[in-house]
């Protein structure tokens, strides 16, 4: 579970001042999804970023599980993302000079499994998103929808507990966008998985149980399910 | 993970990876190029002294340099004017720069502390005339015998009228050597090539070692004869320098040598050999203290003495080489490094994401580090390659070097030109050994020493480079995996 307090993320270059967020509350339960929306510039990479540990806010805490990871020392920080947290980005992020199959390991490493076992994890995460007959390609090789692939199965490999996407279709066309997103949701309910995922689009948007909006560093969330009771 | 990676890594950046390895290559390759002519150069030198020396000489006593002697040293030749116009020969033989020591100087140098051994030995100088000296044209003074050769100094004694003599002058070096102590000295830079060398035996006999250059302008071989100032010395070895010069034209046992010079117990020279060859500095200056009256020269003295192509060449390897492969090395370090971490840059949002899939900061580092130094040792293996085969290149080559050595011995004139009379000259008479200048062939042996620098070097090369890299690297943030580069 996520709760966050009063987060706060300011960027400073030289006299400016970038207010990215401005006291952000929220709370997000255990196998949730949280579709985040809102005007470009508004702070959506900038909130999943504090999610996910990949930055620290500048005032305020973010609870995972009862910790606050903004105050964790970097070497546990760094294991928690190595753990609990899977994230994807809207251009897939995969290293160019290793096979589908290697990038998918890369996700592993931190772990110090056996390599056998790296590999054969990876074969199967690949499997599970249908990319099991191109384990050895590289990203190069392979289309973007198939590239997006890639990244999903190296966010999931490890089985984290929450699963971060930027865009994760901000680079695809319509038809594949579909795909991905229905492997995504098939994903999330069948991991049971924390699921938060930033976009523009509002169709996308509008098919989500739960959406967050942030505006100018602001958040608004409207509760689908609950709104609709 | 880690050898996939960074091999994949430096397959990808194919092009920084060969500018990289080739800058370090090159800078290698010169170092070794430097440094191994350089120990070419001094080996050459080591040569020189050799040849002068022998092996195993660390140092050499002589007689200090007294003030200008009296010309009495100075050979003369007396020629019975003939009306037949026969031939004529005569011989002079004379003490090398007319200065000598007491054979009991060679057990006070033996009994210095830091002496391990001292062998004495006497450097003559033979010159023999021969020819027609015809009284019919000769017009002298009063004195039945005629004094064509006079010495420096001495004005002719006669005057050649309508040219009757018709002379040549001929030299030849002689070195009377210790028969007793064989493993010291001038002769060990040769080897006997030919017949057989000395043994303890031949203390007082008429038997000569002939150089074998000198052998074969004089067509002699072993079983020959030679005569030198009426003696006969039969021909029982012939010996080949080492280094293609040697030290005498012909050897004889020191007696015989002494009783040819009427120098009974004098020795011109004595070969030093210190116990300890980092403390000769020490011995030599013992030997000035105890012993008075004598000059000691050491190898090093003797060095830089050293002129010629072969110094010329010496100092530019050891300057200008020296300095140009270190420019060579900083540039191409400063390029590895600046090329590694401008990849880093590259791949900002990849190393971004990898900390952001939970990879340890050192990890990263690790693998920049990892590439930058295969880098380095690639330009290591590349340079070394290069190095080896310049290094080859000069020896098979061999420039042939020159080295003239300061004249050390006493000044001393040649025996002058007399008046009239042609001279038919075979040879530079006199003190022409006491400056010597030989010809090197130069090579550039690489040593084990070398080969590690230059891998250590390389190594260093590479460490550099990621240092700089791995910093870049190790400063990314997981957040930079959302950068927008590229
Ligand atoms: N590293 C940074 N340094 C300075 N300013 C930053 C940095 N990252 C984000 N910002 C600023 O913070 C604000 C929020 O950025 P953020 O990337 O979170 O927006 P976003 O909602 O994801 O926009 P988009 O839809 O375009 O991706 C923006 O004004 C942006 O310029
Ligand atoms: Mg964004």
């Amino acid at each position: 579970m996520y709760k966050l307090s009063g987060v706060t993320k300011q960027y400073s270059r030289g006299k400016d001042t970038v207010h990215a967020l401005r006291g952000i509350d929220l709370v997000i339960e255990d196998g949730d999804q949280l579709v985040i929306q809102g005007p470009t510039g508004g702070g959506k990479s900038t909130l999943l970023q504090m999610l996910g540990g990949l930055d620290r806010p500048t005032a305020g805490s973010v609870e995972l599980d009862g910790v606050d990871i903004a105050r964790l020392s970097e070497t546990k920080l760094t294991k928690v993302r190595a753990e609990n947290i899977g994230i994807i980005f809207q251009s897939f992020n995969l290293i160019p000079t290793l096979t589908a199959q290697e990038n998918v390991e890369t996700a592993l490493v931190p772990l110090g499994l056996k390599v056998s076992e790296r590999r054969s994890r990876a074969a199967e995460a690949l499997e599970s998103v249908a990319l099991a007959e191109r384990l050895h390609h590289l990203p190069g090789e392979l289309s973007g929808g198939q590239q997006q692939r890639v990244a999903i199965a190296r966010a999931l490999v490890k089985k984290p507990k929450v699963l971060l996407a930027d865009e994760p279709t901000g680079a695809l066309d319509e038809g594949t966008r579909d795909d991905i997103l229905a492997l995504l949701d098939g994903l999330w309910q069948e991991y049971g998985l924390t699921f938060i995922m930033v976009t523009h689009d509002s169709h996308i948007a509008k098919r989500a149980p739960r959406v967050a909006t942030i505006k100018k560093g602001q958040i608004t969330v409207s509760d689908r399910t609950t709104a609709t009771k | 993970m880690f050898f996939t990676y960074l091999r994949r890594e430096l397959r990808r950046r194919k092009k920084a990876a060969i500018v990289i390895s080739m800058g370090l290559a090159l800078g290698i390759a010169l170092v070794i190029t430097v440094n191994s002519v350089s120990a070419g150069m001094s080996q050459a030198q080591g040569k020189v002294l050799q040849s002068l020396y022998g092996l195993g000489t660390d140092m050499t006593v002589s007689k200090a340099a007294a003030a200008a002697s009296s010309t009495s040293g100075q050979p003369r030749f007396n020629f019975g004017a003939r009306d037949d116009s026969k031939n004529q020969s005569s011989d002079r033989v004379m003490v090398q720069g007319f200065e000598t020591l007491k054979s009991s100087v060679v057990t006070q140098v033996a009994d210095q502390t830091g002496v391990k051994k001292a062998v004495g030995g006497l450097s003559l100088s033979v010159i023999k005339v021969s020819g027609t000296f015809d009284r019919g044209t000769f017009k002298q003074n009063q004195s039945a015998g005629g004094k064509p050769g006079g010495g420096g100094s001495g004005a002719p004694q006669g005057q050649v009228q309508g040219g009757g003599a018709d002379f040549s002058i001929n030299s030849f070096s002689v070195y009377g050597t210790d028969v007793a102590n064989l493993d010291l000295g001038p002769l060990t830079s040769s080897k006997i090539t030919s017949g057989k060398g000395f043994t303890s035996a031949d203390t007082n006999a008429k038997v000569v070692v002939l150089d074998k250059s000198y052998a074969k302008t004089k067509k002699l071989t072993v079983g020959d004869s030679v005569t030198i100032s009426g003696t006969k010395f039969k021909v029982i070895g012939i010996a080949t320098a080492d280094s293609g010069d040697s030290a005498a034209n012909a050897y004889i046992p020191l007696q015989r040598a002494q009783t040819l010079a009427d120098s009974k117990d004098k020795v011109t020279t004595v070969y030093v050999q210190a116990a300890d060859s980092k403390k000769i500095s020490a011995v030599k200056t013992a030997i000035q203290k105890n012993i008075s009256g004598t000059t000691v020269t050491t190898s090093a003295d003797l060095a830089d003495t050293v002129s010629g192509s072969l110094s010329t060449a010496s100092n530019l390897a050891t300057s200008v080489g020296k300095w140009l492969s270190i420019a060579v090395l900083i540039a191409a370090f400063l390029v590895a490094a600046l090329l590694t971490s401008s990849a880093v840059n590259r791949r900002v949002r990849e190393f971004g994401t990898l900390k952001a899939l939970g990879w340890k900061s050192g990890r990263v580092t690790r693998q920049v580090m990892g590439e930058a130094f295969v880098n380095g040792l690639l330009g290591g293996a590349l340079g070394i390659a290069l190095g080896l085969a310049a290094a080859y290149t000069v020896t098979a080559i061999s420039p042939t070097l020159t080295a003239s050595l300061g004249s050390t011995a006493g000044a001393g004139a040649g025996p002058g030109a007399g008046g009239g009379g042609r001279f038919g000259g075979a040879g530079g008479p006199g003190q022409q050994a006491a400056s010597k200048a030989l010809k090197i062939a130069l090579e550039a042996p690489v040593s084990v020493n070398t080969i590690v620098l230059a891998v250590a070097l390389a190594v260093a090369g590479g460490l550099i480079a990621g240092t700089f890299g791995g910093w870049r690297a190790s400063r990314l943030r997981p957040a930079d995996a959302l950068r927008r580069v590229e």
